[in-house]
């Protein structure tokens, strides 16, 4: 590869210049200099006597008695003889020059041998926007539409399309704000509405917040009977400790859908959760399942496995995915709930018990 | 071309060229073999450009968001502004060690380069020195702290920068205090040549001094700088908390200012070589202390070391190389040194060895408060901190005798001085600080009791160092235009001493009214609601948020008013980083002369009130103008024409080659 070609050519040429670095002094004949730095400093130390003496800031005698210890420092210091250089200088050179030309690749090639990646390129990123993205390219895609946001904030459609995959990420304050921005940008619609108040409601911990609750209100004002803004609202009442409420809210919701309302199922489990009579509805299809319904799950999801802490939420969770015929992901999600609560008996017990239920038991 | 690869390789090659400096040249010394020393230079040289080199391709990576580089994916994101991506690379653990080691080489390099008038042993030693602990730094990146490790595939989005690092103050702190802290490795390597050689005069030391001082000077102003950022940007109010981190950049700027002050005699008089020898290791020794400790995670929790040691153990194992491998060289090298001149108690040297026994004592009672507790938790598992009260109670009363000596020292004269002479010529000094201790009582109410005696003694500090300058030109004793020549005549390194002096008192000025007469006050806070603070009126015209570019800010809106006049407005924020989710504080700041209002807001209330946190800081600035004083001082004394006296000039075209050291 050219790539690689040009780093191995790098890598010879920096080696070259690190040998050369040594052999170059080597090379050259150096004149056997002795310093004679202590002399230039005595002189200097003399000069400066003679200044503090005429400044007034030692006395006469002083500045004698110092110039003459200064001064017989002088004489030892020019005495010092110069160091005579040593035997076998010729020999010496040999053996560093050659050491040089053997060790210094020899240290590279095995410390950089067992760690270095010859043949990675670097991966700036504005190329890698450039290339074409790989399919299933999921974070490549995203970078892209985020980079796209921030240089077009005023693009509704583009926060509208980027929150769900927020959501499905996990990245839940991110879709408050793409919600958010969607709203804002593109006007107030039922749907939008709900929408923001369901990641404001995820990013509470799935606690419906009084913000939440009055957008859902808002929701439900624009549109009557939104199926996601109902479901909401109940479970804020659930939440505010009114199970009765609840249940009252989704029964009429799950009255007034239309009987092929793919929610319905999901809605009738969370009757049940809470010891209510089913509602007699014909089941839906679980192949056509709405959007929001998969993003409600998703969000709940996304939520556990970031913080899965909520006992309850996991219940939920396993019974969503059951009542939506994915029989795999309610396994999953009771496996990691097992794994999550693996020393907490009634909590098994409990899922024990649900996977009874449900029939989802086997594999 | 910029391959992270050939970065990571650069370091590498480096590391060989170390190995290759750390024996040939010491070699050549031993046999009084010029080509071998002369071989120090050039590899110095070597090493300098490829640390450079990896330290420039890091950086293009994060300018670049390469985040196939590990480092850069942990550290840096896409959105970030551009200066904090530059400062991303030393921002993290990696880079900051890479850091390190760029400015170890230059210094290296710099001797190579201006150092041709030393003495050519003296230089293939220190050289060898210095290639000894490039070697160690190097080893220590390389095998537990690679900047260079690669992920695959390259993730598409990076990690971002600890918003609390997102600072311009934090983004230029680092690189000055490791210069600081690197710079003292020059002291420590002419120190061990010494040793080495056996050889220890008036050269050495003039040799020594400007390094230390450049070092010096960086320490103040990282020291300064980290202040100042921790006081504006942590938005706890204070300038300094006795933290570990920042005792851990005092403690080599205590032992290397006693390292100056005895350099001093050294030169001059040839006294104290052995101890000057011994304080130069020891600076040293307290910058590597002060790298382990921040470096290794020891700080922040003793178990959290212990699970994953690699690192600490790596730094303990340089530490007790280099300070026990110093401190065993000294122990049978130093007795063989000749000690130089004698003096009175009494005496410019007398003044300088008090000040030199302060400063270490007061660094022993810092770094005892440091490591004691880190010490106890090792030993017995019990956790206790040591806070500002035992600094204060340790700390402060080594630091008045100080500065009350610091003042004689320079009227004194060498040798023997006449200590009723000089107290005569400080009478104006004296004069000021009982004045300026009877204003403040007559002036201020309530505050400590001692505050106003505080305040006398920075007054007697800044006329004490006025006076010497007088006296020195005599000045109002003889005519004005022997003055004038006088001043001019007088030594930069002279003027430097005084100045430098003159910031000791001004920054404890500042000290003295930020810790005796602040005002503070915390309030919960409607919009539209006032509030009077220092003779300001505030009131808070509303929470607005504010979209930043990796950021979101609720800004609280203040409007100033003093005594009825509009004076502006001052935003402090509650700031909440997008990729972290991690929120800060940011303080908003009005200067009043040297004083400042403080503003840092706490958490906003469910009613659209906010809890704003008041401080008004008398002459608080003063702290910061006084390290500033003090590195100018500082830089004259570097300027000064003896540091640069180089070797002796045989011939006129000698002359013209010689390259001036140490600028």
């Amino acid at each position: 590869m050219e790539g690689s070609l040009t780093i191995w050519l790098a890598i010879a040429v920096m080696t070259a210049a690190a040998i050369f670095a040594v052999l170059l002094p080597l090379s050259r004949p150096v004149a056997a200099a002795e310093s004679e730095m202590d002399v230039a400093v005595y002189k200097d130390q003399l000069a400066e006597i003679g200044r503090d003496a005429d400044a007034g800031l030692i006395g006469a005698a002083e500045a004698e008695a110092a110039r003459i210890e200064v001064s017989r420092r002088l004489i030892a210091a020019s005495e010092r003889m110069a160091a005579t250089a040593g035997e076998g200088a010729a020999r010496r050179r040999r053996l560093v020059a050659v050491g040089a030309i053997v060790v210094i690749p020899a240290i590279a090639a095995v410390s950089y041998g067992t760690r270095g990646h010859p043949g990675y390129a670097g991966q700036p990123l504005a190329e890698r926007q450039r290339a074409v993205p790989v399919p299933g390219d999921m974070a490549g895609l995203m970078a892209r539409i985020e980079s796209h946001l921030a240089a077009n904030p005023g693009d509704g459609r583009g926060w509208e399309v980027v929150a769900p995959v927020y959501l499905r990420l996990g990245r839940i304050p991110d879709a408050v704000r793409a919600r958010a921005n969607a709203l804002r940008i593109l006007g107030p619609t039922a749907d939008r509405e709900a929408d923001l108040a369901e990641a404001q409601t995820l990013s509470a911990g799935g606690v419906v917040t009084a913000e939440a609750k009055a957008g859902f209100e808002r929701a439900l004002a624009l549109g009557a009977g939104h199926p996601k803004a109902g479901y909401f609202i109940g479970l804020a009442a659930e939440q505010d400790g009114k199970p009765e409420e609840a249940r009252a809210i989704w029964a009429k919701l799950v009255a007034e859908a239309p009987a092929d309302a793919p929610w319905i199922a999901m809605l009738q489990a969370e009757i049940a959760r809470l010891g209510g009579p089913a509602v007699a509805v014909a089941p839906a299809p679980a192949a056509v399942v709405a959007p929001e319904i998969r993003a409600m799950v998703d969000g709940l999801a996304a939520r556990l496995a970031s913080d899965g802490a909520d006992f309850d939420a996991w219940i939920r969770l396993v019974r969503s995915y059951a009542v939506l015929g994915e029989a795999d992901k309610a396994r999953a999600a009771v496996a990691s709930a097992r794994q999550r609560f693996a020393g907490e008996a009634d909590k098994i017990g409990r899922l024990d018990g649900l996977v009874n239920e449900l029939g989802i038991g086997g594999s | 071309m910029m391959s992270p690869e050939v970065g990571h390789f650069a370091l590498v090659l480096a590391l060989a060229l170390a190995l290759v400096q750390s024996v040939v040249p010491i070699w050549g010394a031993r046999r009084g073999d010029a080509a071998l020393m002369a071989t120090a230079s050039p590899v110095a040289l070597g090493q300098f450009a490829f640390v450079t080199l990896s330290f420039v391709v890091l950086t293009y990576a994060y300018l670049v968001s390469d985040f196939s580089v590990e480092n850069v994916f942990q550290n840096s994101h896409s959105t970030k502004p551009l200066i904090y991506k530059i400062s991303g690379v030393w921002g993290n653990h990696e880079g900051s060690m890479v850091l390190w080691v760029v400015i170890l080489t230059l210094f290296s390099a710099l001797v190579a380069v201006f150092g041709r008038n030393l003495p050519l042993t003296l230089k293939a030693n220190v050289l060898a020195v210095q290639g000894w602990i490039t070697v160690a730094f190097l080893l220590f990146i390389l095998k537990t702290s690679n900047p260079f490790a690669r992920i695959t595939p390259a993730p598409m989005e990076g990690r971002d920068l600890n918003p609390l690092l997102q600072d311009i103050g934090l983004a230029i702190h680092p690189p000055l205090l490791y210069v600081g802290y690197v710079g003292f490795s020059m002291s420590f390597a002419f120190a061990v040549a010494a040793l080495i050689d056996g050889k220890l005069d008036a050269a050495w030391a003039r040799w020594v001094r400007p390094w230390t001082l450049v070092a010096w000077i960086f320490l103040t102003a990282g020291i300064s700088m980290g202040s100042y950022w921790a006081y504006y940007e942590l938005g706890w109010g204070g300038w300094w908390f006795w933290d570990p981190v920042e005792n851990a950049s005092l403690m080599p700027w205590l032992a290397g200012t006693a390292l100056l002050h005895s350099a001093i005699v050294m030169e001059k008089r040839e006294a104290l070589k052995v101890w000057t020898v011994l304080l130069a290791i020891l600076t040293f020794s307290l910058s590597l202390l002060g790298t382990f400790l921040v470096r290794s995670g020891v700080l922040t929790s003793v178990h959290a070391f212990a699970v994953d040691p690699e690192r600490g153990v790596f730094i303990l194992a340089i530490l007790v190389v280099f300070i026990g491998g110093s401190l065993a060289l000294y122990a049978w090298r130093a007795p063989t040194l000749k000690q130089g001149g004698l003096f009175a108690p009494v005496s410019r040297e007398g003044a300088l060895v008090l000040n030199n026994l302060f400063l270490t004592a007061s660094c022993a009672a810092v770094f005892i408060g440091t490591l004691y507790p880190l010490a106890l938790e090792t030993l017995t598992g019990a956790k206790i901190s040591v806070g500002p009260p035992f600094f204060n109670w340790t700390f402060g009363p080594l630091m008045v005798p100080l500065m009350i000596a610091m003042v004689f020292g320079p009227f004194l004269a060498w040798k023997r001085g006449d200590l009723a002479a000089v107290a005569q010529r400080l009478t104006l000094a004296f004069a000021a600080a009982i004045l300026a201790t009877l204003a403040t009582y007559a002036v201020t109410t309530g505050g400590p009791v001692l505050a106003p005696l505080f305040v006398g003694l920075a007054f007697y500090v800044i006329v004490g160092a006025i006076l010497d300058i007088a006296e020195r030109i005599q000045l109002f004793r003889a005519p004005a235009a022997t003055s004038l020549a006088r001043a001019r005549g007088l030594p930069r390194a002279a003027w430097g001493a005084a100045i430098a002096h003159a910031g000791v008192g001004v920054m404890l000025l500042g000290i003295v009214g930020e810790t005796a007469y602040k005002q503070e006050t915390i309030v919960q806070m409607r919009p539209g609601e006032s509030i009077a603070v220092a003779g300001y009126d505030i009131t808070l015209q509303g929470l607005v948020p504010v979209e930043g570019p990796n950021y979101r800010d609720l800004v609280a809106r203040l409007t100033v008013r003093e005594g009825g006049v509009d004076a502006g407005t001052l935003e402090p924020a509650k700031r909440v980083y997008t990729a972290r989710a991690m929120p800060t504080t940011e303080a908003a700041l009005k200067t009043r002369g040297m004083s400042q209002l403080y503003v840092s807001p706490g958490d906003p209330g469910t009613d659209g009130s906010i809890a704003l946190r008041f401080f008004y800081k008398p002459m608080v600035l003063l702290i910061w103008i006084g390290t500033l004083v003090m590195m100018f001082g500082g830089l004259l004394s570097l300027s000064d024409r003896r540091l640069r006296v180089g070797a002796p000039k045989p011939s006129a075209r000698r002359v013209a080659a010689a390259v001036q050291p140490a600028e």
